[in-house]
């Protein structure tokens, strides 16, 4: 097991640096020039000293070659320095460790809804006897992953914040504030939970010890909640740990809409500026986070499962 | 709740702003609804002194330091933490005493020596003295490219010397007829001299001390600024309409990047006032509780710029035929809000020495076609041009709103001009300019000095044309040493009529900056340059 954990971690740290290396050369291979972009003034200026550029790549350190730029990062980022910030002159690791709270807080709201939604839907989608009912809350999943965020953010706007003053548009203030976009991002979320869960539950039910269960005069609840959701939630646990990223990730539409500062907007703002010390410090952080996020969800299995050796699945990944 | 007829109202126009922003739809349709009227700008009453105001700006860009700043909504907030030695009038362009009670200029306008008034104090009490004007013209010259505006306006800066505590000489290498309007930008607006010695990263977080009607309070990144008004401030500027302190109590930018987000804010009164609604939505708030005010940006106007270093925007008979071939009122009428216009000439009409030239700007679809016939250009099969084998297609560089050039591309094709748009980034098309590696580049450039000619199309400036001096070039940089009016005005004029007669350069329209803003705002006004000036503004209470 100890192995195991130690050969996991290498291979995060070999994803640590793989992102962190081709996200410094997408960005060096942009088309533009963080430089000018700083002595432009966001487009006002009419006229740009070359010399006074000159000074402030030097000033930044863009005017080495490029391998000595990659390598003096590298070595920075080993100690948690991604530089400073072009636009703002803060450290990047303070910028991001400042947004992270905020989106921390919006991505744990909605994982708990969405855990709670779809494992909720899904259940409720296997256990009525009607089979009508169970038709027809199994026809929401699809429903929910279909659902754009962005329009869905937007609509929950319409009806309680700007129709009916329930909810505060914009702004991080309170748990008030976090209600509609926690909705937003966990509305597909809970979907796709709901997908794999209801799916493995139907399988799991159809299995003969599901079958031999029931012969013993186990009660529907029994056999559904004590049996088969157990098992089932395997493969939701997988599919939980790629929502934690894509979680992550839906926070870029999730706080443009509601206007939430954090880790999305900070990475938005920062494309947008070109502000490669920041946008470095965000991607290894996500990386950070994939990475371990994944590693928990295998080291949660052999707990489920007593069958499933961590061992044994690491060798058949 | 039975909706009545304005939430029924309200809930169509929301619903179109949301369906507007899912669909990212191509088509604008601004200025087609017919306006309600009622819409008053700065209602009447008695100004009364207390209250919050919040405003809604698009994006934060980090960076809240007057003298560094040079987005649009980083101004608005920027502007107010800081006086200036002379303002500039809004409706004659004229510059008044601020912190400067008089100045004078030498013949060449290479020497400016100012008398500050005795009274002023930066917001921690410090004295408002020469000494610390020259700390700040000092500091900006120092902070070079970061402080990109004001540095350029300090472009031959010599040093100041101080004769007294109340008088200053600031000094130039060159002839500078725009340092005097400079002195009225927040670029050159005055920081305490304790402000010069804190880190970029301290001054960008609003930690530095001011000396305007109001004050940072406080600044969350990507959230909110709010500032404070400056107790005892007791130097405001002729061009505004009181003295003493400003009347808000405080003033929050609350940072909405979506722009339906925007307008139901408004509309829900969880914002007070916006320079940003979309033009889709801006209707619905002329009138019905709400209110819109507007001014054209002083300035360069949008403006197709040819590099004539390229073989097709090198040939005058291109750059003409592409002039006349534009329909500037229709893009005004389809695709612009009611309040932008179709240029006049290269600057806008609240430019201070702005003459039309509108008569240049006629659209003459049959001129360009007799221009481009008599050049060689003839018509291929696909309805494009060709000459030699080469045809007449080329690019336009940009990262503005797609729309007006969407139209100008459709008017150019109708004249057998193929233009092709390359929308981009905004880094991308600073790196392009930067390269000069382009066709045509297109934007609009605020400032409230016709200078800004000079410094961008000049050859012996930015020369943004990539040619060789030519007659233009005397005349624009003439313009910079005038210091009689009659005889800049005469300059700039001239200069103005030969840009766009050799299609140096290829206006098209004025973009104006607009405020929407609920009944309760009074007084929220623009300065010279079309940014916000909330040292008037007032809201009312209970």
């Amino acid at each position: 097991m100890g192995r195991y954990v130690l050969r996991r971690a290498g291979q995060g740290l070999f994803v640590l640096w793989a992102a962190f290396t081709i996200s410094f050369f997408v960005l060096y291979l942009l088309p533009s020039d963080p430089a000018a972009l700083m002595a432009s003034g966001g487009g006002e200026a009419d006229q740009v000293d070359p010399a006074l550029l000159d000074a402030l790549r030097a000033q930044y350190g863009l005017d080495r070659p490029v391998l000595v730029q990659y390598g003096d990062a590298l070595w920075h980022a080993l100690r948690l320095d991604f530089g400073t910030s072009y636009s703002s002159g803060a450290p990047a690791t303070q910028l991001v460790l400042q947004a992270l709270p905020e989106t921390l807080k919006l991505t744990a709201a909605a994982l708990v809804l969405a855990v709670v939604a779809g494992a909720g839907i899904a259940i409720a989608s296997t256990f009525p006897r009607a089979t009508w009912l169970r038709h027809a809350l199994a026809s929401l999943p699809p429903l929910g992953v279909a659902l754009p965020p962005f329009w869905l953010g937007l609509l929950l706007l319409q009806w309680l914040s700007f129709q009916l003053p329930v909810f505060p548009a914009i702004g991080n203030e309170g748990a008030i504030s976090l209600v509609l976009p926690a909705i937003t991002l966990a509305v597909p979320a809970s979907a796709a939970l709901a997908q794999v869960l209801a799916r493995s539950l139907r399988g799991t039910l159809d299995e003969p010890y599901v079958e031999t269960a029931r012969a013993k005069g186990a009660s529907r609840a029994r056999v559904h909640f004590g049996h088969a959701l157990r098992n089932a939630a395997i493969p939701a646990l997988t599919v939980l740990g790629v929502l934690v990223g894509g979680l992550l990730g839906g926070t870029v539409v999730t706080e443009t809409v509601f206007s939430r500062a954090g880790l999305g907007r900070l990475t938005v703002t920062s494309v947008d500026a070109q502000d490669i010390p920041v946008v470095q410090a965000v991607v290894v952080l996500s990386a950070l986070v994939f990475v371990v996020v994944t590693l928990v969800v295998d080291l949660l299995y052999p707990l489920l499962d007593p069958r499933i050796d961590a061992r044994q699945k690491a060798v058949a990944a | 709740m039975i909706p009545t007829p304005h939430r029924r109202r309200s809930l169509t126009v929301a619903a179109a702003a949301a369906a507007t922003g899912l669909l990212l739809s191509a088509c604008a349709g601004g200025g087609s609804g017919a306006s309600d009227g009622g819409g008053s700008p700065s209602p009447t009453g008695e100004p009364v002194a207390g209250g919050d105001l919040t405003f809604a700006i698009t994006v934060d860009s980090h960076c809240i330091d007057p003298q560094q700043v040079g987005n649009n909504d980083a101004i608005a907030a920027a502007r107010q933490t800081v006086a200036s030695l002379t303002a500039q009038d809004p409706e004659s362009g004229e510059i008044l005493p601020w912190l400067a009670e008089s100045w004078e200029v030498n013949d060449d306008a290479s020497s400016y020596t100012f008398h500050l008034r005795d009274d002023a104090t930066y917001a921690d009490g410090t004295p408002i003295d020469a000494e610390s004007v020259k700390t700040n013209f000092d500091a900006i010259v120092a902070l070079g490219a970061t402080a990109s505006l004001g540095s350029q306006y300090l472009v031959g800066y010599e040093g100041t010397t101080v004769t007294d505590p109340q008088t200053l000489t600031v000094d130039f290498a060159a002839p500078s007829a725009q340092f005097l309007q400079a002195t009225s930008t927040f670029s050159l607006g005055l920081l305490a001299p304790s402000s010069a010695d804190l880190s970029v990263e301290d001054r960008c977080a609003g930690k530095f001390v001011g000396s305007g009607p109001f004050s940072v309070k406080s600044y969350t990144q990507d959230q909110e600024i709010v500032l404070e008004k400056v107790a005892g401030y007791a130097w405001g500027s002729e061009a505004n309409d009181h003295q003493g302190e400003a009347y808000l109590d405080t003033v929050t930018f609350k940072v909405i990047p979506e722009a339906s987000v925007r307008s139901g804010s408004l509309q829900s009164g969880q914002i007070d006032a916006t320079a940003a609604i979309s033009t889709v939505d801006l209707p619905q708030f002329d009138g019905n509780g709400f209110w819109l005010e507007y001014r054209a940006n002083p300035g360069v106007v949008f403006n197709l710029f040819p590099n004539e270093s390229s073989p097709l925007a090198g040939d005058e008979a291109v750059r003409t035929a592409i002039l006349k071939g534009i329909d500037r009122e229709q893009i005004a009428d389809t695709v612009l809000s009611e309040q932008d216009e179709p240029a006049t000439g290269v600057l806008s009409h609240s430019t201070p020495l702005y003459e039309s030239v509108a008569d240049e700007l006629a659209y003459d679809p049959e001129g360009a076609k007799k221009i481009l016939d008599d050049a060689g250009w003839v018509e291929g099969a696909d309805g494009v041009r060709e000459k030699d084998g080469q045809k007449l297609s080329t690019t336009v560089t940009f990262w503005q709103v797609p729309e007006p050039l969407e139209l100008v591309q459709q008017q150019l094709a109708q004249i057998g001009v193929d233009l092709q748009l390359q929308h981009v980034t905004v880094a991308e098309s600073q790196a392009i300019t930067e390269s000069g590696d382009f066709d045509f580049d297109y934007y609009n450039l605020t400032r409230s000095d016709p200078d800004v000619l000079r410094t961008i199309f000049s050859a012996n400036a930015r020369n943004i044309n990539q040619r060789d001096a030519e007659e233009v070039d005397d005349l624009l940089d003439a313009s910079a040493a005038a210091t009689d009016p009659a005889e800049r005005q005469e300059l700039v004029t001239e200069a103005s009529r030969l840009l766009v007669q050799k299609g140096h350069a290829i206006p098209v329209y004025e973009l104006s900056t607009i405020i929407a803003a609920a009944d309760t705002v009074h007084g929220l006004t623009f300065e010279a340059s079309s940014r916000l000036d909330f040292y008037d503004a007032w809201v009312t209470q209970g």
